[in-house]
């Protein structure tokens, strides 16, 4: 390193103030790329928007595609993508967090911690494929769920686990020990001291994991395909609403896929990409607020 | 971590809080079982396939026709094109995100970066199925055009309408920015001030500083981003399965061709019996594949907190 910077020292700041034609070429280059990011972007919500923003209006949200009624809409899709973060989240949220809260307040380093750490880094690097595969084969076939919305659901939970768990174990390391000194100097127990002090502390972080969490279930379509299945149908009443979670039901993203190849319905699938996109930036915004409001959890 | 030791004074542990303990370590435990199951699962159902077609010609076969008279079940083109299309999306991710980290770290003033950091974060939020999506109508119809221009005398050349290789390794090439360019930033901020301040003043321009010191000084993190961006090239499956086309060839850039995981997601609907079974076995090398990159992130990420 001393080497290179030694070498081109003298002749640079001889040339002091002038650019040279490779460094030009670099700027150029470095600007340019930066600009790909953004027009790329822009290019992107502005093609989705052009191409989709007519379809989305009223009917096309409540109701549901019918060749009989002859209607066009997503209604189906958007319950079930409700319902599949909802019973998602339902189960991860205590897991995640019980996890987090074991890892940081009751193990002690060691062998165990080491695998259950490398567990959750491995889990968070396996592709969405993957887990969709494996719901199918554990879940689906043999728990016998089959292609239903909690299929869906549970393999989504071991996708999404390690992104909880991890969100409130930064949370947690946050709050400062003196908290915990504090709680057992009153006399209050371990168990009093966790329910009381360390998650009401560590709730901004807990909270962003489960957004963060959310975004990542309304994008995930691969793990869904083999699991959730496809179905578009309403629940005809409140009580079918329970008995849609053991039935197949296709999520925005699974529709939009569909749309987009086997039935050749481009309108729709730009319409669903427009509502898609609109609930993810809504996400990224909801987490920004909460990483800049408790600017703690950004502190490492 | 060791903050968080208390020595509870209160030695009588009731019963809530063993319960308590008790349940919280089950449910730390669960990643545990899940990465166990799912290791179990993929070798119990990949395995099957390979005494019943041999090894040699699932893996290193390359006629793939699962629902012949006389089936054939060849994967060697499939992994091949996940290697090659892996390998070239990373060449053309890289330098773009390379470069457009060090524009976010050390030449951006605050207005600009303020606009480029948040088109980054928006392009990893966008779900794939968009990007096939856009695949599909925007980078299909001039791959098309190409082909036809290239191939215009050609009698050999299958014609696929745009579907082939190149706009898969676009697709994926965009999809894996936003990884190179966080986890590269985030080393490249972490690279000490004093470094920078030391070479400038030795008289180093502000591009031979990041280049020459910088850069070298962050290079195991920006490493793991690269291995983070193959990890998400290799495992993508719904955008290039729309951009890729639906038959197994060789990876030519104009050609049709199918991933690991396209294979899946396109034949696991219907696949019955040695076909479905060979689908298992195509999940399995994916699997694998992805615990090697696992493997090493973590080996990386161990070197990067060493280092500091």
């Amino acid at each position: 390193m001393n080497k290179n910077v030694t070498t081109t020292a003298l002749p640079s700041s001889l040339s002091f103030g002038k650019k040279r034609p490779a460094e030009v070429l670099l700027y150029g280059l470095i600007y340019f790329c930066a600009a790909f990011t953004v027009i790329l972007l822009a290019g992107i919500i502005i093609y989705v928007l052009v191409r989709g923003i007519g379809q989305v209006n009223f009917k096309f949200l409540t109701s549901v595609t019918s060749v009989v009624k002859g209607t066009v809409g997503i209604a189906g899709n958007i319950v079930n993508t409700l319902l599949i973060v909802i019973i998602t989240m339902l189960i991860v949220t205590p897991v995640g967090v019980g996890a987090a809260v074991y890892l940081n307040e009751y193990a002690k380093p060691g062998k165990l911690v080491d695998i259950i750490e490398f567990a959750t880094e491995t889990l968070s690097g396996i592709p969405s494929i993957i887990f969709g595969l494996f719901g199918m084969m554990f879940f689906g076939e043999t728990l016998g769920l089959g292609y239903s919305i909690i299929t869906g659901s549970l393999t989504l939970m071991l996708m999404v686990l390690p992104l909880v768990t991890r969100n409130t174990q930064e949370a947690l390391k946050t709050v400062p020990s003196s908290y915990r000194h504090g709680a057992v100097g009153l006399g209050a127990g371990k168990w009093y001291t966790i329910r009381t002090i360390l998650i009401p502390s560590a709730l901004p972080g807990i909270i962003t994991g489960v957004i963060l969490a959310i975004g990542r279930i309304i994008g995930e379509s691969a793990a869904l395909l083999f699991t959730a299945g496809s179905a578009k149908a309403l629940p005809k009443s409140f009580v079918d609403i329970f008995r849609k979670i053991f039935r197949s039901g296709g999520t925005l993203t699974t529709q939009l896929y569909l749309s987009a190849t086997s039935e050749g319905d481009f309108n729709t699938a730009f319409g669903i990409a427009v509502v898609l996109l609109v609930l993810v930036f809504i996400i990224n915004l909801l987490t920004k607020r909460l990483a800049a409001k408790y600017d703690v959890t950004k502190k490492k | 971590m060791a903050n968080t030791k208390t020595n509870s004074k209160v030695k009588t542990k009731n019963a809530v809080e063993i319960t308590a303990k008790g349940i919280m370590t089950v449910c730390a435990v669960i990643a545990v079982f899940a990465v166990f199951s799912i290791t179990l699962y993929m070798i119990l159902k990949g395995t099957p396939a390979f005494v019943k077609v041999g090894v040699p010609e699932l893996l290193f076969g390359s006629v793939w026709k699962p629902t012949a008279k006389v089936p054939s079940y060849g994967i060697f083109n499939i992994i091949l094109s996940s290697i090659v299309g892996t390998g070239a999306s990373v060449l053309i991710g890289v330098p773009v995100g390379l470069l457009t980290a060090v524009f976010l770290t050390d030449i951006a003033d605050k207005k600009l970066s303020s606009v480029v950091q948040p088109a980054v974060e928006l392009l990893a939020a966008i779900p794939s199925v968009i990007y096939g999506l856009l695949g599909l109508m925007l980078l299909n119809p001039v791959m098309y055009r190409l082909e036809k221009l290239i191939f215009a005398g050609s009698e050999t050349h299958t014609f696929t309408g745009g579907s082939n290789m190149l706009s898969a390794i676009i697709v994926l090439a965009i999809m894996i920015l936003p990884t190179v360019v966080n986890v590269s930033a985030s080393s490249i901020r972490a690279v000490s001030g004093n470094l920078r301040a030391a070479s400038l003043a030795l008289g180093a321009t502000r591009l031979q500083t990041i280049f020459r010191v910088v850069i070298p000084a962050a290079k195991s993190g920006i490493l793991t981003g690269v291995v983070l961006g193959i990890g998400r090239a290799l495992g993508e499956a719904m955008a290039i399965n729309m951009v890729a086309g639906g038959s197994v060839n060789l990876p030519l850039p104009f050609n049709s061709v199918r991933f690991l995981t396209t294979q899946l997601v396109s034949e696991m609907g219907y696949a019955e019996g040695l076909h479905r079974q060979v689908l298992f076995t195509v999940g399995l090398v994916l699997f694998v594949f992805i615990l090697a990159i696992n493997l090493l992130l973590q080996r990386l990420r161990k070197k990067a907190t060493d280092n500091e």
